[in-house]
């Protein structure tokens, strides 16, 4: 089963996005807190592409497609924009207490996706960003 | 996002009501910049109908958090579905914030 969705790169779009996705997994008996974990997954890569990559630029699009075969869950976000924009999939965790002395804000959005998906990959194709994303849910 | 701010004698319960995003965040943000908000002995976090929670609605509670332990503020969440607490869980937060499960414990703490 293959869904697809396309987004202007607006942040008032990312609860369309969690919707999109939770649509896509509700219904097949998976726990609600594994749903949960692959909707922040690609809520967090969305946000990086439309506020990091695209700066919020809304005449810029991105295109996300989910499939679904047996409890195999791939998702391709496909950012239309021409800046290349690949973030470090290991990134390591920012040490929190410091975080919270610095009153520090960021750091955590790619820390959380590479522990909550089996697998991250960022890579450029035909001058676009593709992220692809992948877990057995369970 | 809603966030209900009920006052008390020297604590503040804040009632969040929805999905805390990227796009959502400032709405918290705002409201935990409050300069009065110091003046309380505590900031109670009713997370009965906080249904999401992204880094950046993470990143609003980390940002405050030191502000408020300097002056003696503490910051309880209680009432948090289970999977909110995942969230906070799997980054190692929740050994780092005062989380428990109830009102009366969160008055108590």
């Amino acid at each position: 089963m293959k869904s697809a969705l396309h987004i202007a790169c607006s942040r008032q779009n990312l609860q369309q996005v969690r919707d999109f996705v939770r649509g896509h997994l509700d219904g097949h008996g998976f726990a609600d807190v594994a749903i949960n974990q692959v909707v922040l997954a690609v809520d967090e890569v969305v946000a990086n592409f439309v506020i990091h990559a695209n700066e919020e630029d809304e005449s810029q699009f991105l295109d996300l497609t989910l499939g679904l075969e047996d409890r195999l869950l791939e998702i391709e976000i496909v950012d239309q924009g021409d800046t290349i924009f690949l973030p470090n999939p290991t990134a390591v965790a920012p040490d929190l207490r410091e975080s919270i002395k610095q009153s520090r804000k960021g750091g955590m959005g790619m820390v959380l996706v590479n522990r909550l998906m089996d697998r991250v990959e960022f890579f450029a194709r035909d001058n676009h960003t593709v992220c692809h994303l992948s877990k057995t849910l369970r | 996002m809603k966030v209900t701010a009920q006052p008390a004698a020297d604590s503040l319960t804040l009632l969040l009501d929805g999905e805390l995003d990227a796009s959502s965040a400032i709405v918290l943000d705002t409201e935990l910049a409050k300069p009065e908000i110091l003046t309380y002995r505590k900031v109670l976090v009713d997370c009965a109908k906080l249904s999401y929670i992204s880094s950046a609605g993470l990143g609003v509670f980390i940002s405050h958090l030191q502000p408020l332990q300097d002056k003696d503020v503490k910051l309880v969440f209680f009432n948090m579905q289970e999977k909110v607490f995942n969230v906070f869980e799997i980054l190692g937060l929740d050994a780092l914030m005062t989380i428990v499960p109830t009102q009366a414990e969160a008055v108590a703490a």
